[in-house]
């Protein structure tokens, strides 16, 4: 049986230089959903993202991962985070990024191949990261997440520099990962569609 | 993947990375060679003072350069977000961090160490002395960057954190300068050095086990921002 994953979120308040951001939020998000953050430039969608990978401390509430507090190593074994920073080095070439991502985490569902198939990036291996288009070099980071093996997807407008053939790719991906029994949290100004995902959406004022 | 896995494959990384920027990788050296060439310019052909004054000359400069190389050490991974990756990575942050210290000390102080009996040669440093000499690089440059590492990582969120970075830096790299400089010269005149040694072993014992933990700390805190 599998075991139902879970990321709450308890009244959370994020105060930046004396404005409040958001107060008392809360949610649950469950294996198998997906969380979609809405809201207008600096309402707060980054600052959440950060404070739900452990960067940021929240100023009030709390945030639990299967029951218990964010700072332990099952948390940070099951998460992925893509954040506006692609995190690739652009000295080096495709497969030794890829390399170095699998090196830091647990190995995934698919082989380092598979996942630069999935990306439409085959053919790239050899090729430095700086000479990879914008588009390019976000498929590339948004592929980290399929060659670690993880069950919680954070993204921040993972869709930023790719085209609509790229955003179809991702979202096809994501699906699958919560089919999968994955989840992901994602904060977007593309309207997406994900077919047949159990969607919250949660609008930052 | 496993932990050690994890810190060869961040080493091979730096190395990597290191030798797709050699002209960035070669400034410290450069400096250090130029520093102590300075020396005998600046104070003539006075042979007797410079001899008197080649350990800390040599040492000086080897802080000097280890001091300028250091924000190279986090600082593409702060700008690019491979740090962030870093740090969600399951591996505890210290281990990863000492191997980019490894993978640092390897490219910016293991190049001094090589150039260093030209230099003291030059600067007409008693024979006796050059091995020893090696000995206080060897163990000394490694406690550079790994004290430096914590200063580094606390000042990588600032933009113009090099001033600070010396400021915070420098008081501490004294005891090593100390032990070493008074071990080559102690070496000069024949007397033996294995006290200074010994406890210059020990600072880098200490430092190996110690500084990564607060650097980690202090890394996690520059990306509260």
């Amino acid at each position: 049986m599998k075991r139902l994953l879970s990321l709450e979120v308890r009244s959370l308040c994020c105060i930046r230089d004396d404005r409040v951001l958001f107060e008392n939020l809360s949610f649950c998000l469950f294996s198998g959903q997906a969380l979609l953050l809405e809201g207008q430039n600096g309402s707060g969608k980054s600052s959440l993202l950060k404070i739900l990978c452990g960067f940021r401390e929240p100023d009030a509430g709390e945030v639990l991962w299967c029951g218990v507090d964010l700072n332990n190593d099952s948390f940070f074994e099951q998460m992925a985070y893509v954040g506006h920073l692609d995190g690739v080095k652009k000295e080096l070439t495709v497969l030794e990024n890829l390399k170095i991502a699998g090196a830091l985490g647990k190995p995934g569902h698919y082989s380092i191949e598979e996942t630069l198939e999935r990306v439409h990036l085959s053919g790239y291996d050899d090729v430095l990261v700086q000479s990879l288009s914008a588009g390019q070099k976000r498929r590339l980071s948004l592929a980290r997440l399929l060659i670690t093996d993880n069950k919680l997807w954070i993204l921040d407008e993972p869709f930023t520099s790719l085209d609509k053939e790229g955003i179809a790719i991702f979202e096809a991906l994501m699906v699958d990962h919560i089919a999968r029994e994955g989840m992901v949290v994602l904060t977007s100004h593309h309207d997406i569609t994900l077919h047949g995902i159990d969607v919250q959406t949660i609008r930052l004022a | 993947m496993t932990l050690s896995n994890a810190f060869i494959a961040i080493i091979r990384r730096d190395l990597v990375l290191a030798y797709r920027r050699r002209a960035e990788v070669a400034n410290p050296l450069l400096f250090f060679v130029l520093v102590i060439t300075l020396f005998p310019l600046g104070l003539g052909a006075q042979t007797k003072l410079l001899q008197a004054m080649a350990p800390g000359i040599i040492w000086i400069a080897a802080l000097l350069a280890a001091m300028l190389s250091l924000d190279s050490l986090f600082r593409s991974d702060f700008d690019d977000g491979s740090l962030e990756q870093f740090i969600l990575s399951p591996h505890p942050l210290s281990v990863l961090i000492l191997a980019k210290i490894v993978a640092h000390w390897l490219v910016t102080g293991l190049p001094l160490l090589l150039i260093a009996p030209l230099l003291a040669i030059f600067l007409g440093m008693p024979e006796q002395s050059v091995p020893v000499l090696l000995w206080t690089l060897l163990l000394g440059t490694p406690v550079l960057s790994l004290i430096g590492s914590i200063g580094v990582a606390l000042t990588v969120g600032l933009r113009r954190g090099g001033m600070i970075l010396a400021l915070l830096v420098l008081p501490l790299y004294i005891p090593v300068l100390i032990f070493a400089g008074n071990a080559v010269e102690m070496a000069g005149s024949g007397l033996p050095v294995g006290a200074q040694l010994n406890i210059l072993a020990a600072i880098l014992f200490a430092a190996l086990v110690l500084a990564p933990l607060p650097a980690a700390a202090a890394l996690k805190m520059s990306m509260n921002g």
